[in-house]
């Protein structure tokens, strides 16, 4: 167990090194921040002087390497824009975007598995068929437009909820549903899926044929194995929903972490960019590594190498 | 006629995902033809008509018109050649760099396929889009760098099957036969082995396209896709997106037209992978 884990995190850690030199590259191939900085008109002594005193004067692999050193003291850099520490304004807006992603996800759950559940159960009839259906064009409408889809239904035209913005339960209604509609539909077609496979299974006609109840040949043999590879999946999908809000976030003018990003990018604030990057990503890797825990606590036929 | 019934039902959602494909073709192709009016033309005294079966709408604009009086089933008709023509670019550039890097991490394997696969685990955890944006906003957009992010966000999936089949597929008699009578590596890689991994990669290209063409129309609402004189479907939603409280029909028409399209997609993508190999994992 502790070797697996040791793999594991190195894994994550490699990772996440990959990521920020990937960033560190891609921020410093986009151009000048002191052009950008500084007013048009600056004379060149002054740009010099501001180049210095960011650095950036210094040989790339030195930038990089004060890079992730300040990074691991949970450093990461000052944003140009804004002057503020890049973790304070991720830790800031933090708690929003966490607020939303576990708002979504839950919906999304409390969706997906009785759904894709019942159809299984109720293989090739008209349920069947409406909800693999719907499930099917939910995957295929951009998550954003469904967004202002239900913006223009209930907020424009019912007037039940608040169009955009941060507040109490009413804001959170229409983003957290926008969310997870994208990932219901996802996690239907697996549970679906992943119960017929288990359905289908010889220890499942065992069970059935050794006499035992309906119940408890669903409860005890199909549900606890159909929804192994639905906990790995649902794990994706939740980091997706910390690191990948961005669009939605927009949308609904949402004070999280992808807005931050956003509005980074077009500010071209690169410090501030580079930092919920990373940020994202670790969150990301994070997840995946809880996941992949979880995986063997639930699943004792794992073995760990 | 008594087995053309089970054909059908077998193949239902395959034919229906062609079908929408084909017409989305069609109408990029023939697009000046089909369309009523040319998708810029302007026509001030025609502003915001809605759609021809809501009161106010009339059947000279079947889908309305927008904010400068330009007939929404014009755009949306010409924006397919923007949206179709990004996701094929996308498909075929990924698919090339994306089945070359599975072909050699799965031939050579070793350092090779460690040094490739930790490329993919990195692309893996990575919020892509995010980066596509940076990159497009700083860089501006276009439709060569839209493409060639497209491409840097799908070539991971034909990486990853391909990778997974040359390496089932290498092993065999065929193969070691081919190594022993002295067949050079680039012509068993050519001959022996890319043939056997062209289903699956049809089948991950079907799902890309449908993924190239959701992210494209994300980055173009974002104002950082294909620009150009021609509409595409995302800088349609982000146009109408303004006028979302008075002419809803601006935003739903063009998400429509992507969500039919990326569905074609998907139901051919899900019918090839039954057809070829049932237990290809997605």
């Amino acid at each position: 167990m502790s070797r697996y884990l040791a793999k594991r995190l190195f894994m994550a850690v490699l990772v996440l090194f990959g990521v920020s030199f990937a960033t560190f590259i891609v921020g410093h191939l986009t151009g000048d921040p002191v052009a950008l900085m500084a007013p048009e008109n600056a004379p060149q002594e002054a740009k010099d002087e501001l180049r210095r005193h960011l650095g950036l004067d210094q040989p790339l692999l030195t930038q990089y390497a004060r890079f992730v050193g300040r990074a691991l003291t949970g450093d990461l850099g000052h944003s140009f824009v804004q002057g503020t520490s890049v973790a304070g304004l991720v830790a800031e807006r933090l708690p929003a975007t966490l607020q939303l992603a576990f708002a979504g996800f839950v919906l999304s759950l409390l969706i997906a598995i009785p759904l894709g559940i019942i159809v299984a159960l109720k293989r090739n009839t008209v349920w069947d068929f409406v909800v693999t259906a719907l499930a099917m064009v939910g995957q295929s409408a951009p998550g954003f437009w469904i967004g202002l889809m239900l913006i223009a239904v209930f907020a424009v035209e019912l007037r039940l909820l608040p169009v955009s913005g941060y507040g109490g339960f009413a804001y959170l209604v229409l983003p957290a549903i926008t969310l997870a509609l994208q990932s219901a539909a996802r996690l239907t077609r697996l549970v679906r899926a992943s119960m017929l496979e288990v359905l289908g299974a010889d220890y499942v006609r065992t069970a059935r044929s050794k006499g035992l109840r309906e119940r408890a040949v669903l409860v005890v043999h199909t549900l606890r194995n159909a929804m192994i590879p639905v906990v790995t999946m649902a794990g994706l999908e939740f980091a997706e929903l910390v690191s990948g809000a961005f669009i939605t976030e927009t949308i609904f003018a949402w004070p999280g972490v992808g807005r931050l990003a956003v509005t980074a990018v077009y500010q071209r604030d690169f410090p501030l960019v580079q930092g919920v990057v990373l940020f994202a990503a670790f969150a990301f890797v994070l997840i995946n590594l809880l996941v992949d825990l979880l995986y063997v606590a639930i699943d004792p036929r794992v073995k760990l190498a | 006629m008594i087995r053309a019934q089970p054909f059908l039902r077998r193949n239902a959602l395959g034919l229906i995902g062609l079908t929408i494909l084909f017409v989305a073709v069609a109408c990029a192709l023939a697009a000046p033809y089909v369309a009523p009016y040319s998708p810029t033309s302007i026509s001030l005294v025609a502003r915001m008509k809605p759609p021809a079966w809501i009161e106010g709408g009339s059947l000279s604009h079947l889908l309305g018109t927008d904010n400068l009086g330009r007939d929404i089933l014009s755009r949306v008709v010409h924006g397919a050649r923007i949206s179709l023509a990004v996701g094929f670019a996308a498909v075929i550039l990924g698919a090339l760099i994306g089945s070359t890097i599975g072909i050699l991490a799965g031939y050579f394997g070793g350092w090779i396929d460690s040094g490739l696969s930790f490329l993919i685990d990195v692309q893996l955890s990575f919020p892509f889009t995010l980066l596509a944006i940076f990159l497009l906003a700083t860089f501006g957009g276009g439709f060569w760098p839209v493409v060639l992010v497209l491409a840097l966000a799908t070539w991971v999936n034909y990486a990853r099957v391909v990778r997974g089949k040359v390496m089932s597929v290498k092993g065999q008699d065929f193969v070691h036969a081919a190594q022993t009578v002295g067949v050079p590596t680039l012509g068993i890689l050519r001959h022996h082995i890319l043939p056997n991994a062209v289903s699956p990669i049809i089948v991950v290209a079907s799902f890309s396209m449908a993924q190239a063409i959701l992210t494209e129309a994300a980055l173009s609402f974002l104002g950082v896709g294909v620009d150009g004189s021609n509409p595409s479907w995302g800088t349609m939603l982000n146009d109408g997106r303004s006028y979302l409280q008075s002419a809803w029909w601006l935003t739903a028409m063009p998400g429509i037209a992507i969500a039919l399209t990326v569905l074609g997609g998907n139901l051919c993508g899900d019918w090839l992978q039954d057809r070829f190999d049932p237990r290809l994992a997605r």
